[in-house]
């Protein structure tokens, strides 16, 4: 059989069984109205509403966003190279010597501009 | 040694439906021990009880809470974008169950007279499924930060999946060594590589690496900032109640097996039994490989528990740039090491000449740290005699002065 069939499988039961329990803690729970219970939790202060377009974020975690596609696909090109070592001898590792450098060239760059500063 | 795997490729239909089905009660199952021996444990750690009152020793104290939360009210806040808000544990809950899919759990085993083994299936790139299934799984937090339309959810699911992408990093890097000894993604073949050495042992800063950032992975103590609760009440589930709640909480726990679960897969040998009691994997028709599994998982699980109890919370900062500055560089140059020694050996160096490569890295490691030693207490000379140089301008005493005696300066004098 298709080894790819049984992950189809175990995600369709976990996700019947989120169903299930979304649907059920509907059911169960009591529903009361108050006006208070819909607001935005703020340690009991008056909330503050919520800027238009979800809010604003710091552009820092815009950057780690960008900064983790970089290096997933240098991960992405490390590990067919790691698989198949064996086969490519001193070919395979003087390339990847030279694409972990250039890879690096950036990465020196972006801790030289403050790049991974946390504040 | 393809047996396991044409065993498990050999499946019926309804085998796999129920291998499907006994995984997901393994994972439950888990989760409600989990949370019970964590509350156990760290009570004793803080000198505690812990829960105690239902069922015996308190074993069915997450089952009674469980139905406590289903009994709660299912808020859903005015300003939550409805939809996203109810989709977002549901993704949570499906993706960590999804990853047990390829971890191999026992060995052949005979289950309802069929011969296969405790693994739904194996594919190719297994390790990479189970990374990719955990990329999904990060939607989850960012969606239900995003959708609760409040302002402590969403710094907390920005922080929580920063950090999780972050440390993914460090984690993908650290098993490339691992593929690069056994020389192929499927844990089938990694778990086989291992009957000789496992590779925590050969491997050992890997091992480490995957470690540290699986504790950040899973945002636990003393990587649990998203949930700091002085900063942002209870991070990116903040208005979650009810089972949608309970979803997240199963989430995280299924998680925490999981990253163990491929720790032992990878580091640990799997499911065979450790050094010197290969005979005990043939008891039980095989089923005692699945207990050496658990073993191995739960050995893990209580390491998270002892760092909660241990560890104070790392600063934000200090937690990014140890991830960034630290983990992944240390991680590519230990790759680097590895391809060359790996090269070494398979074109047959002499020991020697292997051992002298070693001994030069080893050599350039302790100089260079040395080296940023020196450069850091010169630095630290430098400020030191900034704040101690006599003002060019008379400064009035101030009244409580303080003693001016500096500890590290004292010890410099005393070497």
């Amino acid at each position: 059989m298709n080894p790819y069939v049984p992950i189809l499988v175990i995600g369709a039961i976990g996700f019947g069984f989120a169903i299930i329990s979304v649907v059920a803690g509907y059911l169960t729970g009591p529903r009361r109205y108050n006006r208070a219970k819909a607001e935005a939790y703020e340690c009991g202060i008056e909330p503050t509403p919520p800027a238009a377009g979800g809010g604003r974020f710091p552009i820092k975690y815009f950057l780690t966003a960008m900064l983790f596609i970089i290096f997933d696909i240098e991960i992405v090109f490390l590990y067919p190279w790691a698989v198949s070592f064996d086969q490519l001898g001193l070919f395979g590792i003087v390339e990847m010597f030279l694409f972990i450098l250039t890879v690096f060239v950036a990465y020196t760059y972006v801790w030289r501009r403050g790049g991974l500063e946390w504040d | 040694m393809n047996s396991a795997r044409d065993l498990i490729l050999d499946d019926p239909g309804w085998l796999i439906a129920v291998k499907g089905l006994l995984v997901f009660v393994f994972c439950v199952l888990c989760t409600l021990m989990a949370i019970w021996f964590e509350r156990r444990i760290v009570a004793r750690m803080q000198l505690r009880l812990g829960p105690n009152r239902v069922g015996k020793f308190g074993l069915l104290q997450s089952l009674a809470d469980g139905v406590k939360l289903a009994l709660k009210e299912d808020l859903i806040p005015a300003a939550a974008d409805k939809l996203v808000f109810i989709i977002a544990p549901i993704i949570s809950a499906t993706t960590c169950f999804m990853a047990f899919a390829v971890i191999p759990m026992s060995g052949p085993v005979k289950m309802f007279g069929q011969e296969t083994a405790f693994q739904l299936t194996d594919i190719p790139v297994g390790v990479l499924y189970i990374l990719s299934v955990a990329s999904v799984g990060v939607y989850g937090i960012v969606l239900a930060g995003w959708s609760s339309g409040s302002t402590y959810p969403l710094l907390g699911g920005l922080r929580s999946s920063a950090q999780v992408i972050s440390y993914e990093i460090a984690m993908g890097l650290s098993l490339v060594a691992v593929f690069l000894y056994a020389g192929s993604m499927s844990t089938i073949d990694i778990v086989d590589a291992q009957d000789q050495f496992w590779y925590a042992i050969v491997l050992f800063p890997s091992f480490i690496i995957y470690a540290i950032s699986m504790v950040g992975e899973t945002n636990r103590a003393p990587f649990d900032l998203a949930e700091a609760e002085g900063e942002l009440v209870g991070g990116f589930h903040t208005e979650y109640s009810s089972l949608k709640f309970a979803l997240f909480f199963l989430a995280e726990y299924v998680n925490i097996v999981g990253v163990s679960a491929l720790a032992t897969t990878l580091f640990l040998g799997g499911y065979h039994a450790p050094p010197g009691l290969g005979f005990t994997e043939s008891w039980l028709g095989g089923w005692f490989t699945f207990i050496w599994f658990f073993i191995k998982v739960v050995l893990f699980f209580f390491v998270f528990v002892w760092l909660r109890g241990t560890l104070p919370r790392l600063r934000y900062d200090q937690f990014m740039q140890f991830g960034w500055k630290v983990l992944i560089p240390a991680n590519v140059a230990w790759i680097m090491v590895v391809a060359v020694l790996r090269y070494f050996t398979l074109n047959g160096a002499s020991r020697t000449s292997i051992l002298i490569f070693g001994g030069a890295i080893l050599v350039i490691f302790l100089m260079g740290s040395s080296l940023y030693e020196r450069s850091k207490a010169k630095k630290g000379e430098v400020t030191a005699s900034a704040v101690d140089a006599p003002a060019p301008y008379p400064v009035p005493e101030l009244p409580m002065k303080i003693s001016t005696f500096t500890v590290p300066r004292a010890e410099r004098e005393r070497e």
